[in-house]
């Protein structure tokens, strides 16, 4: 890898181009119950702004994620869906059966609330695993 | 011979899928079997069951949640694996 600084015109426009990744990819995963989008492909635009960082600044950016965060998040993210099944058999249901949880009187609200929680946890592991990967793949600078 | 063979078993399993795919049921037939099963109470409950008015959404992270759960797994076990790989090849080649 080169050590050079990036360019100021790339440095500016990815500067200016991360927040709207970052929102499109909550938008992608919050609305994935009305429109098509979910987890995976919200995890996968995350993954791809943390990259698009590490591609134009330094291979250390000073933001961004690095490897070791990432694969804390890609354990996270699989540990928080798991635990989420674990937690609806605590109450006393089937594994992954939201309904049981005690977040509100209507079921199906109840349900949206349960999806949505291991859809972040979905978009947590993805997001991590790219990142640990393409990380990998660039190779030790 | 061998690559004659080769073509004639392939030709042999073209005529073979072809055959079989005439009975498939014609596509959006409301009385083939996938449809008939769990796909109307999928249509007419899932908004009303699970709240996510996206029926992908409903069957992929409600009735099927634990399919998706696997699915997550095997993203996460790639991560690993190629960490794993790709780490201690890295460290190898240092020695």
């Amino acid at each position: 890898m080169n050590k050079s600084r990036p360019t100021t015109i790339l440095d500016t426009c990815v500067r200016l181009i991360i927040p709207f990744y970052l929102v499109y990819a909550i938008y992608v995963l919050v609305h994935g119950h009305y429109s098509p989008g979910g987890g995976f492909q919200a995890g996968v635009v995350l993954a791809v702004s943390v990259i698009l960082v590490q591609l134009v600044q330094d291979p250390n950016p000073r933001w961004g994620l690095g490897r070791d965060a990432a694969v804390v998040f890609a354990c996270l993210g699989t540990f928080m869906y798991a635990g989420i099944g674990l937690l609806t058999m605590a109450w006393g249901g089937n594994m992954l059966d939201y309904g049981v949880l005690p977040l509100g009187e209507v079921e199906a609200e109840v349900r949206a609330l349960g999806t949505l929680g291991i859809e972040i946890g979905v978009t947590m592991a993805v997001m991590g695993v790219f990142v640990v990967i393409f990380n990998l793949l660039r190779g030790e600078e | 011979m061998t690559r004659k063979l080769g073509y004639l078993s392939l030709v042999l399993l073209a005529a073979l899928f072809i055959y079989v795919s005439l009975d498939l049921p014609p596509t959006g037939d409301p009385h083939s079997p996938p449809a008939t099963h769990v796909s109307p109470r999928y249509i007419e409950k899932a908004y009303k069951e699970t709240g996510a008015a996206n029926m992908v959404t409903a069957v992929l992270a409600d009735y099927r949640g634990y399919d998706t759960l696997g699915e997550t797994v095997v993203v996460f076990t790639a991560g690993v694996a190629t960490l794993l790989l790709l780490e201690g090849a890295f460290k190898f080649k240092k020695r």
